[in-house]
C-alpha cells in the first residue's frame, strides 16, 4: 500500500492516497448540508445542555438557566386554565344548585362541564351514555331512587350511598328474607311483586304474596309498592328493574337483599365539580324540579307535571 | 482531514495499527458512557423526595400484585400519572418516584390500551371490580379487556408468604421481623370480615380489611387482585406531600 494523494482526473476529486492493486478509493467530501446539519446539532445540543435540567449530580441534574422542571410547567399549565375558568367557576360556587336552572347561560356551562367530569369519573359504572346496566342505575330516565330533582342528586353525588365511615352517606339496608321467610313465601312475594308491575297475571300464588307483601315490604316500599325515597326503596310497580325484574332475580334480591354503593365525591372533587355533574345528571332527561319551589325561580307549571313521577 | 490525522501528533494511523492503544482508548470511551448512566444508581435514595404514608404492601396486596404481574396486566395499563395536564385531570395527581420505592419490580409500564391505574385505589366499589374483572363488557360495554372470572375460583395457597417477604426485605423493603413471622396469617385476616385486624392494621397503616370478593369462605385470587388495586395510588396524601412535589 502506498501513500500516494492525487487528483482523479474523471471525477475532480481527491484519491484518500490507498492503491490495492490499481484500486484506489475517491475522499468524496461530506456534503455542505450536511456537514452545516452536524454542526448545527452539536450547537443546538450545547444550547440544550445550557438552558434545561441535564448533567446529572449526586443530588439531581443540574437545572439549567431556566430552571425549567416538568412540574413547574404543569403548575403554569393548571393556573392558567383557572384564571381562564374563573368567571365561570367563581359564579357557580356562589349560586345554590337549585337556582341554576334560572341562569341559562350558567346552566349551560354547568352541563358541559359536567359532560367533561362525567366521562372521567362516572361512565365507568353508569356507561358512557349514562344507561347503566344491571346493578348500576340508569340516569337517563325519571325512576330516582333517592330522588331526581337538583339539590337530590347533588346530595348524592356529595355524599355517595352507603359509604363506610361517613355519616351525611345516604343509608338503607333491605333485610335478605333467606331464613326469615320459607322459600313458599318467597315464591309467593315475588309472585305479588310481578303482578304489580304487570309482568305477570294474579293468581292463587301471587294472591298469598299480598299479605307477606303488606306485613314485610310494605314498610319501606309503600303498601302499593311504590317506593319510598326517603329510604332508597324502589319504586315496584314501574318496568324498571336495578338488578332484573324477572322471577330468578327477584328471588335472589329478596333472599340476599342488595347493597348497591355509590363513591362519596366530596373528598376527591372540588364543590363545583359536584355541583356541575349535578346539573349535568339532571338534564340528561330525568330530573325531576325542585320539590320545595325556591322563591327566586318559579318553576314552570308544565314542566313540572312533565318531570314529576306520577 | 486525513492529511491531518497523520500529521498531527495523535494520528489514527498510530491508533489503528496498535491494538493495546486502541482497546485502551475504546474503553476509556465505553467506560465514559457507563459510568454517566451507572454512577447515579449510587445516589438513588438522595434522589428519591422523602413523603409520608408509603408502606410496604401487606401480603395480600403482594398476592394480589403478583397475579397482576403473572396476568400481564402491565401490558396494557400503565401505573405512572406524568405531570401534563390532561393526565393529572384525568387520572389525579402525578405519581412520584416514592411511591414504586417499595415496587419489586416496578409496574410503570410502557403502554396503554387500558387506562392508567396509578390512582385506581378507591375510585370504585369492589363490587365494580367483581363485574368488571369477570366479564368486562358488563360494566364498560366498549372495553377490549379480556375476562378474568377464574380468580374468583382459584384459591390462594397460603404458606410461602414468609419467605416471599424475607426476599423482598433483602432487596431493602423495611418489613419487619414481626411482619414476616405474621405474613400468612396476615394474608389471611385481610380478606376476613370478621377478623379485627388491629394487629394487620398496625403494621400495615391504612391497609382496608375486608372480604373483597363477596366469597367470605375462601381467600381467592380475586380478594388479592382487588386489594392491591384498592390501595393503588392511595398510600400517599396529596395534598400533604405538596409541599414535597415542589419543582426544585
Amino acid at each position: 500500500m502506498t501513500e500516494n494523494k492525487r487528483i482523479d482526473a474523471a471525477t475532480g476529486t481527491q484519491t484518500v492516497g490507498h492503491e490495492w492493486d490499481g484500486i484506489e478509493e475517491l475522499d468524496t467530501p461530506m456534503p455542505r448540508w450536511w456537514v452545516i446539519s452536524f454542526w448545527a446539532t452539536i450547537v443546538w445540543g450545547i444550547i440544550y445542555v445550557l438552558l434545561y435540567p441535564a448533567i446529572p449530580m449526586l443530588n439531581g441534574a443540574t437545572p439549567g438557566l431556566w430552571n425549567w422542571t416538568s412540574r413547574g410547567q404543569l403548575e403554569q399549565e393548571l393556573k392558567a386554565e383557572t384564571l381562564r375558568r374563573a368567571p365561570v367557576t367563581r359564579a357557580l360556587a356562589a349560586i345554590p344548585v337549585e337556582q341554576l336552572a334560572g341562569n341559562e347561560k350558567l346552566y349551560q356551562a354547568a352541563i358541559e362541564g359536567g359532560r367533561a367530569a362525567f366521562k372521567v369519573h362516572c361512565v365507568q359504572c353508569h356507561g358512557s351514555g349514562a344507561a347503566g346496566s344491571t346493578g348500576y342505575p340508569n340516569l337517563n330516565d325519571d325512576d330516582w331512587l333517592w330522588g331526581g330533582d337538583l339539590p337530590a342528586i347533588h346530595t348524592t353525588l356529595t355524599h355517595g350511598i352507603r359509604q363506610p365511615d361517613h355519616d351525611a352517606t345516604r343509608f338503607s339496608q333491605m333485610p335478605a328474607f333467606e331464613g326469615v321467610l320459607s322459600a313458599r313465601e318467597v315464591d309467593a312475594v315475588v309472585g305479588y311483586v310481578q303482578t304489580l308491575s304487570g309482568k305477570a297475571r294474579p293468581n292463587a300464588i301471587s294472591a298469598s304474596g299480598e299479605a307477606i307483601f303488606a306485613n314485610n315490604c310494605a314498610s319501606c316500599h309503600g303498601v302499593q309498592g311504590k317506593g319510598m325515597r326517603e329510604f332508597g326503596a324502589p319504586n315496584l310497580t314501574d318496568k324498571i328493574w336495578l338488578y332484573g325484574g324477572d322471577e330468578a332475580s327477584l328471588k335472589t334480591t329478596v333472599n340476599k337483599a342488595r347493597y348497591g354503593v355509590m363513591p362519596r365525591w366530596n373528598n376527591r372533587l372540588d364543590p363545583i365539580t359536584i355541583k356541575m355533574l349535578a346539573v349535568y345528571v339532571h338534564s340528561l332527561g330525568g330530573g325531576e324540579a325542585n320539590a320545595v319551589p325556591d322563591k327566586a325561580v318559579a318553576p314552570d307549571p308544565a314542566k313540572v307535571v312533565a318531570n314529576v313521577r306520577p | 482531514m486525513t492529511s491531518k490525522s497523520e500529521t498531527g501528533a495523535f494520528s489514527h494511523k498510530k491508533l489503528e495499527r496498535n491494538v493495546t492503544l486502541l482497546g485502551l482508548c475504546a474503553l476509556g470511551a465505553v467506560a465514559i458512557g457507563g459510568i454517566v448512566e451507572i454512577a447515579p444508581l449510587f445516589w438513588i435514595d438522595s434522589t428519591v423526595e422523602k413523603v409520608e404514608g408509603m408502606r410496604p404492601y401487606t401480603p395480600l396486596e403482594l398476592t394480589g400484585r403478583n397475579i397482576y404481574v403473572r396476568e400481564g396486566c402491565y401490558l396494557c395499563h400503565s401505573q405512572m400519572i406524568r405531570p401534563f395536564r390532561d393526565e393529572v385531570e384525568r387520572y389525579g395527581p402525578y405519581s412520584l418516584a416514592a411511591e414504586s420505592m417499595y415496587d419489586h419490580p416496578f409496574q410503570w409500564g410502557s403502554k396503554r390500551t387500558g387506562p392508567d391505574l396509578a390512582r385506581v385505589g378507591g375510585r370504585y366499589s369492589d363490587e365494580w371490580h367483581r363485574a368488571h374483572l369477570k366479564d368486562p363488557r358488563s360494566v364498560v360495554p366498549e372495553s377490549i379487556m379480556p375476562p378474568y372470572a377464574f380468580l374468583a375460583e382459584r384459591e390462594i395457597k397460603v404458606g410461602d408468604m414468609s419467605a416471599h417477604l424475607t426476599a423482598l426485605s433483602r432487596v431493602g423493603v423495611p418489613y419487619s421481623r414481626e411482619a414476616i413471622k405474621q405474613a400468612d396469617a396476615d394474608l389471611v385476616a385481610q380478606a376476613d370480615p370478621n377478623a379485627d385486624g388491629e394487629a394487620l392494621k398496625k403494621r400495615y397503616p391504612k391497609a382496608q380489611v375486608r372480604d373483597f370478593d363477596g366469597n367470605p369462605a375462601q381467600v381467592t385470587e380475586m380478594d388479592a387482585v382487588i386489594a392491591y388495586l384498592q390501595m393503588i395510588g392511595t398510600l400517599v396524601d396529596h395534598q400533604k406531600a405538596k409541599a414535597y412535589e415542589q419543582p426544585r
